[in-house]
C-alpha cells in the first residue's frame, strides 16, 4: 500500500504572514486574542438561550423541570411536540399568526410597490403634497390610547383586519419602492406609454417586475413584524380570545401558570402518567415547546434574508 | 386621454390608500378630543361630558397622582439615560468584530448576536423566563458550583431594574445596531489605512485615530436619534417584563398611559391627556435634534 502525498501549494514563507505590514506586535497580538475571548462570549449569550431551550424541549420532561438539561438533550423524547396539537385555542392562534402574516406582508409589499411608483409619477395631481402627507406620518404618533379608541370607532378592534389595516401602508417602505423606482430609467416607461399602456399596466407590467429586489427586502422585514407583533393583539383584541396570536398565546402560558395547569390537567390523561414522568407535560414543557414553535418560522427564514440586512438597516435610516 | 384627466385619474388611483392613512394615522390625533371629555366607555363623548382642561388641572393638582407621573418621568429618563449614555456601544462592537481576522468566525458572531433583533419582545421574555427561573440554567449552574445557596428570582427582583431592563434591550438590539456601523467601516478608505500601517501605526492607533473618527458622524445620527425618542421607549419591553415587584420602577410613559387606561375602571380622558403632552413635547424634541444635526453636519435626519 502506498501513501500518497498530497499535492501543496508552493509557500514561500510558510506560516507567516508574507506583507510585512500586516506582521503583529506583541500589543496586537493581546488585543487580537482579547478580541476573540470577548466575541465567544457574545456569541454565546446570544445563542445559548435559544439552544438551552431547544435541548430542554426534547428532553425528558421531569429532568427538564429541575434544571437538568444544561448542554446535551438528555432521554429525547417528541411527545411535548405532538401534545402541542391536543391544546384548546393553540392551533387557532397558529393559524391567526400565518394568516396575519401572509396577508399582511402581502398588502404591505404592494402598497408600498404600488404607492412607491405612483409617488414617483410627476404628471399627478398635487403628487408632492401627497408625498409628504404618507411620509409625515413617519414622525408622530397620537399615543396608544386616543389611537386605540380610534380604532375602535372605525370597528377595527376585536375583527381581524385590526391586525392589517394599521399596518399595511409603512412611510419607510413606501421611500425605500420610491427612490428604487427612480433610478429605473425613465425611457422604460416612456416606451410602454407610447405603446399605448396606461399608468396602472406600467406598474403591474414594467415596474413591479424591476423592483422585485427592494420588493424581496422589505416583503421579509414585513413579515418578521406581523408574525412578532404583540401589542395590536394586546390593545385591540380585548374581547375576541379566538383572534389571540401566538405571541399573546404564549405571553399568557407564561405570564398566567394557573391557566398553564388548567390546560396540563386536560391534556395529561392518566394514561400518560402511567406512562411516566419522563413525558408527561409540565407547565416547562409546554412553555418551552410553545417557544420553540413561535421562533421556529423567523430562524428557518434567518439565514435568507441575512444578505438583506444592510439594506433593512437602511430602511431605518432612510430620508423622506 | 387628455393630460389634465390622466393627472386626476392617478391621484384617484391612490385616494383609497390616503383614506386608509387619514383614518390610521391622522384620525387618532382627533382623538385628543378623548382628553378634553368625561369619557366612560361605552357612553359615547358629546357636549354634556365636554370638561375642558379638568384632567390637565387634575394632573397638577392631585398630589398622588403628580407623584405618580414623577416616578414614572424619573423611570423615562433614566431607561432613556441609560441607553444614550450607553449608545456608543455597538459602536464599539462593531469596531472589534472587525478587528477579527478569521472570517468564518467574524461571520458566525455577526449571526448569532443579530439573531435576537427579529424575535418579539414576549419571546425574549419567554428566553428570560426559561434561562433565568429557578430551574433555569443561570440558577442551576450558579447553584451546581456552589456559589449561591438558593436560586435567585431574578426577573422578579425589584432592583436594578433599570440597568436590567437596559441590559435585554442590548442584548436584543446590539449586535442589529453593528450593522450599520461595520458597513460605514467598510466605506472607509483602505488607503488610509495602508499609510497608517507604513507609518507604523499599531492596531489600536489605526482604530482610535481612524475606524472611530469616521465613524462619528454616524454616532451622532444615532445620538439625535435617541435623544428625539427620548420619552418614547414603547410599552412592549416593559409591559411583558412588569409583575407586581418591579412595577414601581419599570412602569415608563409608554406602559403608564396604558396602565392607567386599563386597571381598575380605567381613566382613559387622563390616559389621553398624558398621551398628548408626551406626543407634544416629543415632536418639539424631534425639531430641536434635527435642527441641532443641520447646525452640525448641515443636513437633518427629517
Amino acid at each position: 500500500m502506498t501513501t500518497k502525498t498530497i499535492p501543496q501549494k508552493p509557500v514561500l514563507h510558510a506560516g507567516k504572514h508574507v506583507n510585512p505590514m500586516d506582521r503583529q506586535s506583541f500589543g496586537d497580538r493581546v488585543i487580537s486574542v482579547i478580541t476573540y475571548i470577548v466575541y465567544a462570549f457574545f456569541a454565546f449569550v446570544c445563542a445559548y438561550p435559544f439552544y438551552y431551550i431547544i435541548i430542554n424541549s426534547i428532553s425528558a420532561n421531569n429532568l427538564s423541570e429541575r434544571g437538568k438539561v444544561l448542554f446535551w438533550p438528555m432521554e429525547i423524547h417528541f411527545k411535548n411536540y405532538t401534545r402541542l396539537a391536543n391544546i384548546p385555542g393553540l392551533l387557532d392562534a397558529a393559524k391567526t399568526s400565518v394568516l396575519r402574516t401572509v396577508i399582511g406582508t402581502v398588502l404591505t409589499v404592494m402598497i408600498a410597490a404600488f404607492l412607491g411608483y405612483m409617488f414617483t409619477r410627476d404628471t399627478m395631481w398635487k403628487r408632492k403634497l401627497w408625498f409628504r402627507f404618507v411620509a409625515v406620518t413617519m414622525y408622530f404618533n397620537a399615543g396608544i390610547i386616543p389611537w386605540v379608541l380610534c380604532m375602535r370607532n372605525l370597528g377595527l378592534a376585536n375583527n381581524f383586519w385590526g391586525y392589517i389595516f394599521p399596518m399595511i401602508v409603512q412611510p419607510f417602505y413606501i421611500i425605500l419602492c420610491k427612490t428604487y423606482c427612480e433610478s429605473v430609467p425613465r425611457e422604460l416607461q416612456e416606451a410602454a406609454e407610447i405603446d399605448g399602456a396606461g399608468t396602472l399596466r406600467v406598474f403591474w407590467q414594467i415596474m413591479l417586475p424591476v423592483i422585485k429586489p427592494i420588493l424581496a427586502t422589505i416583503a421579509i422585514f414585513a413579515a418578521v413584524n406581523q408574525w412578532n407583533s404583540f401589542q395590536d393583539n394586546l390593545l385591540l383584541m380585548t374581547n375576541r380570545p379566538d383572534l389571540n396570536t401566538l405571541q399573546y398565546v404564549l405571553w399568557q402560558y407564561i405570564t398566567q401558570a394557573n391557566s398553564l395547569k388548567a390546560l396540563i390537567s386536560n391534556t395529561t390523561n392518566s394514561n400518560a402518567i402511567m406512562a411516566g414522568l419522563a413525558t408527561a407535560a409540565t407547565a416547562t414543557s409546554i412553555r418551552m415547546s410553545v417557544t420553540v414553535i413561535v421562533v421556529l418560522p423567523v430562524m428557518l427564514i434567518y439565514p435568507f434574508f441575512q444578505r438583506y440586512f444592510t439594506k433593512g438597516i437602511m430602511i431605518g435610516a432612510v430620508k423622506g | 386621454m387628455s393630460k389634465k384627466r390622466r393627472s386626476y385619474m392617478e391621484f384617484l388611483y391612490i385616494l383609497p390608500l390616503l383614506i386608509l392613512v387619514g383614518a390610521i394615522s391622522y384620525y387618532p390625533l382627533y382623538g385628543w378630543i378623548y382628553a378634553f371629555h368625561d369619557y366612560m366607555p361605552p357612553k359615547p363623548i358629546s357636549a354634556e361630558t365636554f370638561v375642558g382642561l379638568k384632567w390637565f388641572e387634575y394632573i397638577v393638582s392631585n398630589p398622588v397622582r403628580l407623584a405618580d407621573v414623577g416616578r414614572v418621568l424619573v423611570n423615562t429618563f433614566a431607561m432613556s439615560g441609560i441607553s444614550l449614555a450607553f449608545s456608543w456601544f455597538p459602536m464599539i462592537f462593531a469596531v472589534f468584530l472587525n478587528e477579527i481576522r478569521c472570517k468564518p468566525y467574524r461571520k458566525f458572531v455577526q449571526t448569532v448576536t443579530t439573531l435576537p433583533n427579529f424575535i418579539s419582545w414576549v419571546l425574549v421574555f419567554s428566553v428570560a423566563f426559561n434561562v433565568l427561573s429557578s430551574t433555569g440554567a443561570v440558577n442551576s449552574v450558579l447553584v451546581g458550583l456552589g456559589w449561591i445557596d438558593k436560586p435567585i428570582a431574578f426577573l422578579s427582583s425589584k432592583d436594578n431594574v433599570w440597568f436590567r431592563m437596559w441590559l435585554w434591550l442590548t442584548w436584543k438590539n446590539a449586535g442589529w445596531a453593528a450593522i450599520m456601523y461595520l458597513a460605514a467601516i467598510s466605506a472607509i478608505d483602505e488607503q488610509m489605512i495602508e499609510a497608517a500601517k507604513v507609518d507604523g501605526a499599531t492596531r489600536m492607533q489605526i482604530i482610535w485615530r481612524i475606524t472611530i473618527p469616521c465613524l462619528l458622524p454616524t454616532y451622532f445620527v444615532i445620538v439625535m436619534l435617541n435623544l428625539a425618542n427620548f420619552l418614547s421607549n414603547g410599552m412592549e419591553q416593559y409591559y411583558v417584563f412588569m409583575n407586581n415587584f418591579n412595577k414601581k420602577s419599570i412602569e415608563v410613559l409608554d406602559l403608564y398611559v396604558y396602565n392607567i387606561a386599563t386597571t381598575g375602571r380605567g381613566n382613559y380622558p387622563l390616559s389621553t391627556a398624558i398621551s398628548m403632552l408626551k406626543s407634544i413635547v416629543s415632536v418639539v424634541l424631534l425639531f430641536i435634534t434635527n435642527g441641532v444635526s443641520k447646525l452640525v453636519r448641515g443636513e437633518g435626519f427629517v
